[in-house]
């Protein structure tokens, strides 16, 4: 069974569509990335599956409810974490727990049991009088999540819950999600880092309000036609300004301390890259095809689409 | 409706308020402060107007007729003078209100059963004082001239005559026409309605503005439950503030009290889960504090002050605004109050101010649950 299915997923405000008939599904048990830059309509995506929000056209169905008609029925049995940080921060930890306990109505012999665990999971035991204002980014989104799971949801719907929070927070974090995952809960996570979306299960890149692909993410790097390059540089950053205005920003990005290049003929481009930086006297170690990651598989992406837009 | 969860929500809001110093000195010092700055400066009653004197008599009758001036409550002396640029100065400067002028022979015309004249010169600027100060000199003059002829009708042996018409005024219900007696309880109900619909209008905007509404709307909680949750603890507090206000109306102004204490707050409970709910719904439809406090402060204060018959009585006013006062919730308010007050009047009187102040309630806590839509725009 599907955890949710939208068709035609629409919203449009004003003028300006967030979100473009947006058709997708997602199977019961597993990690879901919506994958896509600032502004790509991922907020509003979770938003209209928590049924916080009505779609302009299009539907949806979360665990097996329709979003509008039956909004109150999905809120039960969802958790929803909100890009913004949603608790109260003049009340502590474990205020804020039980009273989200209460709003879901668990009851008072199950409780105990759940916030124990909770709290020792995500290693908030120590802090539970501290205000939520109090607590680190990490902390918080922890706290966000420990919230979100009091009544033991069927769908965990998260909106880029690791934004802005230090790497080895964002690693505990997603040992989290690992463990629920493995308790059956469905997660649904969107973020803009491709790093993350090489966890999940399977996900769908987002971009202007459209879904461009869904997949593993091994399936989503096999869209990827072109070859990719990789170009090590003495000085990365001016190698690949260089080769920008030679062979076009889509084709060219850079990757830490090496720089990308994708194209359709490998061998006729290695040449030309190592002759243009040479001729810039900039040194090359290595330039070599390797595996695509997510990350190039974007920007081709998106690329075409920037071309598909200007050709009609 | 889930007990639980209604009880969650009050108890969340009674913690945020109790760790929110501002808000709770808002709640509590503020009607205080106003009650104690309006109690004082608002008092309508004219004592002590300083007086200027001048006195071309300079007999024995004359600092008699004087006397009764500066001896009673309503006059105090400022100076005496020689001439009319003095009197003149000493209003010009505001030092004087009022200037008597008693010309040379005034105790030889009164001794002789003859008409006297003084004059009396009065700072119109400040038309209330004015008129008020120039009533009080009319009954002293009077008085003393009536027992100036009996004292003449006794003295050549005769009796003294009846005057033709003897009007005997009784005042009811405040016999000494002490202002406070009636401003004060318009007050607490003017005090309590500003503050009642500020408390409320930040709670639900402030809840949009920190991004925690989104997280609210998300859980299965009730519209209903997430009000009337809300309401709750600033109810306690509009109850608290009432009786602060009623014992410092006992206490520091020392304002009767006739009616029955239980009634008073019944009828404060009602009108603060109307006011409150007006509020709540000015921050439910803004959903931004600062616009909200502002809506709350304009559509009660003015209102309140000047329609609700606090300060002009609503039957002299034009028909057009006595219409309008109909909607005003603390027009109700304030006269219940005052007929508790100072009348000591029950529901049987009251029942008409009583009846469209719990209608008046009912629509807002309605209108309120209705526009609270549990959905991002």
């Amino acid at each position: 069974m599907d955890a949710l299915r939208t068709e035609n997923l629409t919203k449009i405000f004003k003028r300006f569509t967030a979100v473009d008939r947006l058709t997708l599904s997602v199977p019961a048990g597993g990690i879901f990335g919506l994958v896509g830059p600032d502004g790509a309509g991922k907020t509003t995506v979770m938003r209209l599956l928590a049924a916080v929000m009505i779609p302009t056209a299009g539907e949806a169905w979360v665990l097996g409810h329709h979003s509008v008609r039956e909004a109150e029925r999905i809120k039960e049995r969802i958790g929803y974490m909100s890009q913004r940080f949603g608790l109260y921060e003049d009340l502590t930890v474990i205020e804020n727990i039980n009273f989200y306990s209460d709003i879901y109505g668990v009851t008072a012999g199950r409780r105990r049991e759940t916030v124990r665990e909770l709290l020792s999971f995500s290693g908030l035991e120590a802090f539970q009088k501290r205000r939520a204002g109090d607590l680190s980014g990490g902390m918080k989104q922890k706290l966000g999540l420990a919230c979100a799971l009091v009544h033991r949801p069927a769908l965990l719907l998260l909106d880029e819950p690791t934004n802005g929070v230090d790497p080895v927070s964002r690693r505990d974090f997603w040992r989290i999600l690992y463990r629920l995952l493995a308790e059956g809960v469905t997660i649904v996570v969107s973020t803009a880092y491709l790093d993350e979306a090489e966890r999940c299960g399977r996900i769908g890149l987002m971009h202007k309000g459209r879904l461009l692909a869904t997949g593993t993410p091994a399936d989503v790097k096999r869209l990827m036609k072109e070859t990719i390059l990789e170009v090590r540089a003495t000085v990365p950053r001016r190698a690949a300004a260089v080769l920008k205005d030679a062979m076009g920003s889509e084709a060219v990005s850079l990757f830490g301390d090496k720089v990308h290049v994708a194209t359709d003929v490998p061998g006729k481009d290695t040449e030309m890259v190592a002759e243009l930086l040479r001729k810039e006297r900039i040194e090359v170690g290595d330039i070599r095809p390797v595996e695509p990651e997510l990350e190039d598989v974007f920007v081709s992406v998106l690329a075409k689409d920037r071309e598909n837009g200007i050709h009609g | 409706m889930n007990l639980r969860r209604l009880r969650a929500v009050s108890r969340k809001e009674f913690i945020q308020i109790a760790r929110d110093p501002r808000s709770l000195g808002m709640a509590i010092a503020i009607p205080m402060l106003l009650l104690l700055l309006f109690g004082y400066a608002l008092t309508l009653d004219v004592d002590n107007v300083p007086l200027v004197v001048w006195d071309q008599d300079g007999t024995h009758e004359s600092r008699e007729f004087i006397s009764r001036f500066t001896g009673s409550p309503y006059f105090s002396l400022y100076r005496y003078v020689e001439n009319y640029r003095d009197i003149e100065s000493a209003v010009d400067a505001g030092k004087a209100l009022a200037g008597l002028v008693i010309p040379r022979g005034f105790a030889g015309r009164t001794g002789s059963g003859r008409k006297a004249d003084v004059q009396l010169i009065l700072d119109g600027s400040d038309s209330n004082t004015a008129t008020l100060a120039a009533g009080y000199a009319e009954a002293v003059t009077l008085i003393y001239s009536q027992e100036t002829v009996a004292a003449n009708f006794r003295c050549l042996g005769g009796v003294e005559p009846l005057p033709p018409l003897d009007v005997r005024t009784r005042v009811w219900y405040n016999p000494d026409l002490d202002s406070k007696n009636y401003i004060i309880p318009g007050l607490i109900a003017v005090i309590m309605s500003i503050i009642a619909a500020l408390l409320t209008s930040l709670t639900v905007a402030r809840e949009w503005e920190r991004g925690t509404m989104e997280q609210l709307i998300s859980t299965p909680v009730k519209v209903p439950e997430l009000v009337l949750g809300k309401l709750i603890p600033y109810f306690t507090i509009g109850l608290f503030d009432v009786l602060m206000a009623v014992l410092m109306g006992e206490f520091l102004f020392q304002v009767p009290l006739r009616g029955n204490v239980a009634l008073l707050f019944v009828m404060a409970a009602v009108f603060l889960s109307g006011a409150l709910s007006l509020g709540m719904l000015i921050s439910i439809v803004t959903k931004n504090q600062l616009l909200a406090s502002q809506v709350a402060i304009v559509s009660t204060f003015l209102p309140s002050f000047l329609l609700s018959g606090f300060m002009y009585p609503i039957s002299t006013m034009p028909q057009v605004v006595q219409s309008i006062t109909y909607i005003i919730p603390a027009r109700y308010f304030v006269a219940l109050l005052k007929g508790i007050y100072l009348k000591g009047v029950g529901l049987d009187i009251l029942f008409f101010e009583a009846g469209l102040l719990l209608l008046f309630g009912c629509v807002i806590v309605i209108t309120a649950n209705v526009k609270f839509r549990k959905l991002l725009e």
